[in-house]
């Protein structure tokens, strides 16, 4: 009894202890910031309630977006190699081939109408400032147009099989700007442009699942000014489940081993749980002969 | 040279030469140990596990690390923990191993603290054991800038700066201990040359020499009771064995040691393998810049209570700089604890419990020493900073007073 009060009291200290210098500092150093919205709320230029047209959804796109960007899924294959598009734009303009299949409908539409406000950049892109964002916002269309954009879009999007997705959703969303080395992939972007573009090369996320880990990770990719004020990363407006998608690859290339720990965690603790009891029938016997 | 009987048997060959059975007897099955302990006393052997497992886990690691500024952010988090099979379990039961050493080194020593298990003829065994204290420090603190993260950078750059306070040799000393002007790639190989070879070795003399050191004054026992231990021995070798105050270390000690180390490794393993952040920072998972500071710096766990005596003094008294009384104040702490043989002035070998004045004393060091580690992690601004202050002046106040709180002790107990 007397040496379960000894436990006790170490498991105390020790508790307490371990409250005070990882949650508890863990508290202070990190203070808690708004939940992720994965609706978007904030963005109500477009009513989105409106069902778009995708015959005059690929009208419009093919008078407006082409110039800029490629639709691989849609027969629309770059025009000019990504060094020459970064040159003339700062940055790859993005594929819109996965575009309604990662983004949030409320954002993508939203987005449309003005990029600035939607990404929560107007720190780094103020109106008449000397920076424009290299795409325009399409606010003279109306909220049916974008729409049918919108629906357009979502239609051309190809279905990714489930064992592709994690890579292709990253590749679509995170892989123009950042690298990961560890999966040995480079930003599309060349080094150079995105440095610029960016004010600083954006970081390589090979360990960001470990550095940040996914609760951090949840947060920032949804609104990183919530946990960055200032930073010139963009709100992508992943929906939940592309966020989930490109977490989980952060996960597969940086923690590559998880799976294979946790199977063996539970055998060796299994093993030394036998070991202990076995241990402790032997020190009974040994002990009973001495008391 | 001795006359050798033709053996009989290859033990027979190998005793007449290594004198096997005389020194199993020797050092295990009639080295005598006190019956009347708890699982406290199964710390020791817990600590040489667990130091062999660093020292297996460490030589696997050694195999795939590469000491070198480019190289070794990704030879630890690409190659041991992705490519390598198993690198990633030797790195977790490194990493997490060293954290948990300190835990139980920490329960260890107040351990002896708590029984007194430091005067009236152990004071080496507290002695060596303190040094160990110290050589497990460096070894701590020089491993963890190996892995070369933001943490590993920027705490060895702190730490490494500490030594910048010394009066007149402080700026050379600090250049010659980084081997640059600032924490570069011979920083790094030398601390890697330190955390495999020269401090390994000094732990295992150190090791050696703390176990010499226990044979003679014995090990303490639960009631602080002093004994005849030859005539117990006897006791228990004539087969009084329920009687006899002493057990043999092989196998009756041992028995309750393995039993303890079962369920403590079924801790550690957990740890190993679910519970891990605590020993391996997420932000020493970003590599080591040195051009950009992370918001907070602070030292793994078991630094944090001498660190934050280090700047728990934050401004100018009597014209001393703030600075330079923290690096007073750092350097006593970690000297004084050498001393408890000598600042306790009470002839009383007993549990803190059972010492009318010590128990008041022991129990505000443990507040305090959590106190300390607690804010020791926590940004010093605002209220924390005096927080910081009052505990490290309490800590130093603490073991001033000591001397006076165990003469007022053995006064009041008359000699006992």
């Amino acid at each position: 009894m007397k040496e379960f009060k000894i436990l006790a009291v170490i498991a105390a200290l020790v508790g307490i202890t371990y409250y005070g210098i990882e949650p508890y500092a863990h508290h202070v150093m990190h203070p808690e910031v708004k939940a992720a919205d994965f609706a978007f709320k904030d963005l109500k230029n477009v009513d989105t309630s409106l069902a778009g047209n995708v015959v005059n959804g690929k009208v419009l796109v093919e008078a407006n977006c082409l110039a800029c960007h490629a639709i691989e899924a849609a027969g629309h294959p770059a025009t000019i190699p990504n060094a020459d598009a970064a040159a003339a734009y700062g940055v790859v303009p993005p594929d819109l081939s996965s575009a309604g299949r990662i983004y949030d409908k409320n954002y993508l539409a939203n987005f449309i109408f003005d990029p600035v406000s939607a990404m929560h950049l107007s720190h780094k892109y103020p109106v008449g400032g000397a920076k424009a964002f290299p795409m325009p916002a399409y606010n003279w269309m109306s909220p049916q147009e974008i729409m049918d954009v919108v629906a357009y879009l979502q239609s051309v999007t190809p279905k990714v099989a489930e064992k592709d997705v994690h890579k292709a959703t990253y590749d679509a969303a995170c892989g123009r700007c950042h690298s990961m080395s560890y999966a040995k992939s480079e930003a599309t972007t060349p080094k150079d442009a995105i440095k610029a573009y960016m004010g600083a090369t954006p970081p390589d996320l090979s360990q960001y699942i470990k550095s940040r880990k996914e609760h951090y990770l949840h947060g920032f990719i949804n609104d990183p000014q919530l946990l960055l004020a200032g930073t010139s990363m963009p709100r992508v407006g992943l929906s939940e489940k592309a966020q989930e998608e490109v977490i989980a690859y952060m996960e597969d290339i940086g923690d590559s081993k998880k799976a294979e720990r946790e199977d063996v965690g539970l055998r060796v603790m299994l093993y030394t749980l036998i070991f202990a009891i076995l241990a402790y029938l032997w020190k009974r016997k040994i002990w009973s002969e001495v008391h | 040279m001795a006359e050798f009987k033709q053996a009989d048997s290859m033990y027979e060959w190998f005793d007449q030469r290594l004198g096997i059975d005389k020194f199993v007897k020797v050092m295990m099955t009639e080295y005598w140990i006190p019956k009347n302990i708890n699982f406290l006393w199964a710390m020791g052997v817990l600590l040489t596990v667990m130091f062999t497992l660093l020292i297996v886990s460490g030589i696997f690691l050694l195999m795939y690390y590469k000491p070198d500024v480019n190289m070794a952010f990704d030879s630890v988090n690409y190659t041991i923990m992705q490519e390598v099979g198993y690198g990633w379990l030797f790195r977790h039961i490194h990493a997490v191993g060293a954290s948990v050493v300190f835990l139980v080194i920490y329960i260890h020593m107040f351990t002896g603290i708590y029984y007194g298990s430091y005067k009236k003829g152990r004071e080496m065994i507290w002695i060596s054991g303190m040094l160990l204290f110290v050589l497990f420090s460096a070894e701590g603190f020089s491993g963890y800038m190996l892995p070369w993260g933001q943490m590993s950078y920027w705490a060895a750059y702190v730490i490494t700066e500490i030594f910048g306070g010394i009066p007149l040799i402080g700026g050379d000393l600090v250049v010659w201990i980084r081997g640059n002007f600032y924490v570069s790639d011979a920083t790094l190989t030398r601390f890697f040359m330190l955390h495999v070879l020269l401090i390994p070795l000094a732990i295992l003399g150190a090791i050696v020499f703390h176990f010499y050191a226990l044979r003679f004054p014995h090990v303490n026992n639960e009631a602080g009771e002093f004994f005849d231990f030859d005539k117990e021995a006897e006791k228990y070798l004539a087969g009084d064995k329920k009687n006899s105050k002493v057990v043999p270390f092989w196998p009756v000690f041992l028995s309750k040691d393995f039993f303890v180390l079962g369920f403590f490794l079924l801790f550690f393993f957990y740890l190993v393998f679910f519970h891990y952040d605590f020993a391996m920072d997420p932000v020493n998972f970003d590599k080591a810049d040195g051009l950009k500071t992370p918001a907070h710096i602070y030292p793994e766990w078991y630094f944090l209570w001498s660190y934050e005596v280090l700047r728990g003094f934050f401004f100018e008294i009597a014209g001393v700089s703030g600075k330079s009384l923290g690096l007073i104040a750092f350097a006593l702490a970690q000297a004084v604890f050498f001393l408890m043989p000598w600042l306790d002035r009470s002839p009383m070998v007993k549990p803190a419990n059972q010492r009318p004045y010590f128990k008041y004393w022991f129990w505000f060091l443990m507040v305090d020493l959590i106190v300390l580690t607690v804010y020791g992690k926590l940004p010093p601004t605002g209220a924390n900073a005096w927080v910081g202050f009052a505990s490290s002046i309490t800590f130093l106040t603490l073991f001033i007073s000591l001397p006076f709180v165990t003469k007022a002790e053995a006064k009041k107990v008359g000699g006992k």
